[in-house]
């Protein structure tokens, strides 16, 4: 009876492990075939049908243009000229946003005053700035970070903003009640951490729209090197297999910047907000 | 000279087109060094006005609360609070919750520690001290809050409703517990509910107010023993009594 029961019990483990196993396998296998198989309708389409490079790169066409850019040597160039724009525009959007967002998110007065002039500035495009990035920082790194500025700002800042607006009242009391009184300590220790996770949220929003701001900066104001810079000049070329790798470089590499930022964020900042129901 | 002096407090809240609603309405009260008092009285009738009045949480309209002959112009350190609701910072760990007001004070480091594990024994939550308030059950998060109001030492402990949204048996445990406290640490304890139940078991004198505008409507002393037998017949009387106090102070001719 007993070792009857024990292999009943081992059986339902091994089904209950492959079952789990499968999930797993399929999770991770799936995507790889949705991959394959675009890429293979990719290369029949283009080798079979459209038959022209220009009009449709193969999938072959864009590894050879991509191993020869490899060989180059000024991927590396174009990457790091890329992440300084990128990085001076969210960097900017971070130290300003932040702040003017935390002020008028917690004192009304500023909120009334600053209000308008951002409704009104907020639905601007950030590409029609580009004139005055040019007039203003010239066709300088600074310019191009403008562009990706005026796209990630907005974003942090009315994410913070509504941040600050949503802090529970209750722990505020609670935080007066236990002594922290002053603006400045309830700002620190409890309207800022209770809205850390909007704050994240902004700049996560943010950085995908500075992102996308970049290309277009960098065709206008970029120097020499930068991936936007490059997918221009190979598309007045006429090199469209290298307009892929950009294109390719810059949506895989926008994706790993926000892998990594939800992995911070997730894992280290808010890991107080696990279980919860965001 | 008592302990804490409610002298002839009122509170009027205006609302939109200049009418107003008079929440509280001339209360005074004394109340003594170490007493347990609760508050009982149907939703409305301004109980919790008062106690936020009492935190500094609320300005009264006319009228004066001090304590210890100083009067009360904002919150303190002082008087602590215990919520109705969950009012736990969730992105703090239960031990960092409870040395939250010693943070503010400026302590140093390893006396907050020691304080921490004092009131960490105090509500039996040792094995919880480096666990976020969202893995706590309602009794526990309850109990954290007691012990960050009372590792602040305040002279007078306010609770308002704090057990109100706990199941029953829950809620009993978290009665008999208080109790406990309550003698360990000698606090004045100023207690609102609307649960008689709860006011009979736990309570010195039970202040009962009636509704709009809220009044005090009478004050019984309760002097049965502790710890006090919920199914007994005296706790029975008290209660029958209480609630017959509560019917007569709706009644307008009472007001």
């Amino acid at each position: 009876m007993r070792h009857r029961t024990r292999v009943q019990g081992k059986g339902r483990d091994n089904r209950l492990m492959d079952a789990t196993r499968t999930h797993l396998l399929r999770n991770r296998l799936l995507p790889v075939v949705s991959i394959a198989a675009v890429a293979i309708v990719w290369q029949l389409v283009a080798q079979f049908i459209v038959q022209n490079k220009n009009l449709l790169p193969s999938v072959t066409d864009v590894l050879g243009a991509f191993l020869v850019l490899l060989e180059s040597g000024r991927l590396a160039s174009d990457f790091s000229t890329s992440l300084t724009h990128f990085g001076i525009g969210v960097g900017a959007a971070l130290l300003l946003g932040i702040p003017l967002g935390m002020a008028m998110g917690w004192f009304r007065d500023m909120d009334t005053a600053a209000n308008p002039i951002i409704e009104i500035l907020r639905p601007v495009p950030p590409l029609a700035w580009i004139p005055f990035a040019i007039i203003w920082f010239g066709l300088t790194p600074v310019a191009a970070g403008f562009i990706v500025f005026v796209g990630a700002f907005f974003p942090v800042l009315v994410n913070t903003y509504a941040g600050f607006k949503g802090v529970p009242r209750l722990f505020v009391e609670a935080a007066r009640v236990l002594g922290c009184t002053s603006p400045g300590r309830l700002i620190r220790h409890v309207a800022l951490p209770a809205a850390m996770p909007s704050i994240a949220t902004g700049i996560r929003i943010g950085m995908g729209v500075g992102w996308m701001c970049l290309v277009a900066a960098e065709f206008f104001v970029g120097g020499r090197y930068g991936l936007g810079k490059q997918l221009w000049v190979s598309y007045s070329l006429q090199q469209m297999s290298n307009v892929v790798v950009y294109m390719l470089l810059l949506g895989i590499l926008g994706l790993a910047m926000d892998v990594v930022f939800r992995w911070y964020v997730d894992g280290k900042l808010l890991k107080w907000r696990t279980g919860e129901v965001a | 000279m008592s302990k804490l002096s409610i002298d002839r407090v009122s509170k009027v809240f205006a609302k939109k087109q200049g009418e107003v609603v008079v929440a509280l309405d001339d209360i005074s009260l004394e109340i003594e060094d170490s007493e347990f008092v609760c508050f009982v009285g149907p939703s409305g009738c301004g109980k919790t006005t008062l106690l936020r009045i009492i935190a500094g949480l609320e300005t009264a309209t006319s009228g004066e609360v001090s304590l210890m002959g100083a009067p009360i112009r904002g919150p303190d350190p002082k008087r602590g609070m215990v919520f109705q609701e969950y009012s736990l910072f969730p992105w703090r760990t239960v031990k960092n919750n409870i040395t939250f007001g010693l943070e503010m004070r400026g302590m140093p480091k390893a006396d907050q520690d020691s304080a921490a594990e004092t009131y960490l024994a105090m509500v039996g939550l040792e094995q919880f001290r480096e666990a976020y308030p969202y893995e706590l059950s309602g009794g526990m998060r309850q109990r954290v809050a007691i012990a960050r109001a009372l590792a602040n030492e305040p002279e007078v402990l306010l609770m308002d409703e704090p057990f109100g949204a706990l199941d029953a048996q829950t809620r009993n445990a978290m009665q008999r517990e208080l109790l406990e406290i309550w003698e360990k640490t000698q606090k004045t304890i100023l207690f609102v509910t609307h649960s008689v139940d709860e006011a009979v078991f736990l309570a010195d004198r039970i202040v009962i107010l009636s509704p709009r505008p809220g009044r005090i409507c009478d004050t019984i002393r309760v002097d049965l023993p502790r710890p006090r037998e919920r199914t007994g017949p005296e706790f029975a009387n008290v209660r029958r009594y209480v609630l017959g106090l509560m019917d007569s102070c709706r009644l307008p001719s009472k007001i």
